[in-house]
């Protein structure tokens, strides 16, 4: 059993947001989905305050050993999911639900958070900072002081973990780690995807809808071993690590690293029981060493 | 019905060729694909490492045939890394498997004998309907090397773009004169200028059709949200909501 800002998780394996969809999944998979639930939480794709239809196709290139994508975040709104997703998720989930939420304003986070903390069924916030700021084009997660005072700002209007998802397209990823704690995160997770580029063949532009897109896969395993690395030396908060994981060895890199949890993203999208195999692959790796 | 959940394992049985074209056969006892459908499929051996140093990620790659005791066929056109590496599989080599997938073709109604309009490697779902359910096949090739696919279907009528085998022009041709004869609803599959013609066909002969579209996709079952398709009611995900959707429905 591991012990997760208050979490009781079977395994330390969980998925990356916006890599495994449990309610199309169901549909998909039916209940064998349920009993052989691959991940120890479930983390929702990203929420926003309104509905957003997401980027125009394509949104996907498959690169050396990994994925571009461009999605955009479709979501049908925070209303939607309260009203829609979330008795869905109630009814069916056997893991705590750990909600990803993004907002372009402070505010706009705030009122997220609001709706829902009488929610139950949401056991911890992921809050999405890879989203530009439309006064410098930078993630607002990119720089670790305007990281901290958002969290100054949203923290207050939470009492459930929050969890803060560190972009790894800037220069000092640790500075915003500990910009993220001092702000009053519960923890953190990293990496998102690397900011990438796929061009159209012939000279005409971007290959995908959205423009640049973010790159996942094995590609990243190890700018995110690097990344973890530097911020588990720097905060004292639980570090959830993710990049480029297809295997145990991989997921047990990232925890020597000093991750708690482990987060499965792109490797799903090949094999949909993918974190189920991981995390037997890590028990089977603790046998070994225990014998 | 589900599929079964997570990946599988599954020895490659049969291979065959059809010009450029390839049939793959593999066994999955524990499923059965509805016609449309379609399963994510790799090599279970030196699956990357090709052209820019991919393939990555499983292909999606349609239900040709649904055999006895759940052998289930594959056609597939070498196009890029993925599918120069299931084409070059021999016999014995293993699969791995995500599947079936999607909401394949419904079901016409009794008596109704669709017809089934396929371009190039887009064919493939038709031989699935064919199979369960009857219909005219309609299919437009290139030329007569790729049109030795249309072995592929009982008594379909043939076009090539250049002529070197039945109908000199396009698929919608032999549509329109089939059309013409009787009206009946079409199920369609083939590249998209190909699918536009039909929807305008479709529309203009006031008949119902439903079109299997491709997408590039990155897992086939609703996670990535990457192979959508835009529609009347905004983008719906290939994967799961199709690949088969109403041509009324399609943007």
């Amino acid at each position: 059993m591991i012990e997760f800002c208050g979490l009781k998780l079977r395994h330390p394996v969980i998925n990356a947001s916006g890599c495994f969809d449990v309610l199309a999944a169901a549909r998909v998979f039916g209940d064998e989905l349920f009993e052989q639930f691959p991940f120890a939480a479930y983390v929702s794709k990203t929420i926003t305050l309104r509905a957003r239809a997401g980027n125009p196709p394509p949104r996907l290139w498959e690169s050396a050993a990994g994925l571009i994508n461009s999605i955009g975040l479709p979501n049908g709104g925070l209303r939607a999911y309260l009203e829609t997703d979330l008795p869905a998720l109630a009814a069916a989930l056997p893991v705590p639900l750990i909600t990803n939420v993004m907002g372009s304003t402070p505010e706009e986070v705030g009122e997220i958070l609001d709706a829902l903390e009488a929610e139950a069924t949401v056991a911890a916030i992921e809050l999405n900072v890879s989203c530009p700021n439309v006064a410098t084009g930078l993630d607002i997660g990119a720089d670790p002081d305007g990281l901290e005072a958002l969290l100054h700002h949203v923290r207050p209007r939470s009492s459930k973990p929050l969890i803060v998802k560190l972009t790894p397209n800037t220069a000092d990823v640790a500075a915003c780690a500990a910009g993220a704690q001092a702000g009053g995160a519960d923890a953190v997770s990293l990496i998102n995807t690397l900011r990438a580029l796929a061009l159209a063949p012939g000279g005409s532009g971007a290959w995908l809808g959205g423009g640049s897109g973010g790159l996942s896969g094995p590609a990243i395993r190890t700018v995110a071993l690097a990344q973890v690395s530097r911020v588990a030396q720097r905060v004292t908060i639980p570090v959830v690590g993710m990049g480029g994981v297809a295997s145990g060895a991989d997921a047990r890199d990232l925890l020597d690293a000093g991750a708690t949890l482990v987060a499965v993203g792109t490797e799903s999208f090949r094999d949909p029981a993918a974190g189920s195999r991981i995390a037997r692959e890590l028990d089977d790796g603790f046998t070994q060493i225990a014998h | 019905m589900s599929a079964p959940f997570g990946r599988r394992h599954a020895p490659l049985l049969i291979r065959r060729t059809y010009g450029p074209y390839v049939v793959l056969g593999a066994g999955d006892e524990s499923a059965r694909a509805q016609p449309g459908q379609f399963y994510m499929l790799a090599s279970a051996e030196r699956w990357g490492g090709g052209d820019g140093e991919r393939p990555y990620l499983a292909r999606a790659v349609s239900v040709m045939s649904v055999g006895d005791e759940g052998l289930m066929e594959f056609l597939l056109e070498e196009v890029g890394p993925g599918t120069k590496r299931l084409c070059e599989l021999e016999v014995g080599e293993g699969l791995l498997i995500v599947g079936p997938l999607g909401h394949g073709f419904d079901e016409p109604d009794a008596g109704v004998e669709p017809l089934l309009v396929g371009g190039g490697i887009g064919i493939a779902p038709l031989v699935a309907v064919q199979e369960a359910w009857g219909g005219q096949a309609l299919l437009g090739f290139r030329d007569a090397e790729h049109a030795k696919a249309a072995e592929l279907f009982t008594d379909p009528l043939v076009s090539t773009d250049d002529g070197s085998r039945g109908h000199h022009g396009f698929v919608t041709e032999l549509l329109e004169a089939e059309l013409a004869k009787q009206s009946r609803p079409i199920y369609a599959c083939g590249p998209p200028a190909m699918l536009h013609a039909v929807r305008a066909v479709a529309r203009t002969h006031e008949v119902d059709c439903e079109l299997a579209v491709e997408a590039p996709m990155a897992c086939g079952f609703g996670a990535c949200y990457g192979c959508v398709v835009a529609t009347v009611d905004g983008y719906r995900r290939v994967c799961v909501d199709g690949p088969v959707f109403d041509g009324a429905v399609l943007a």
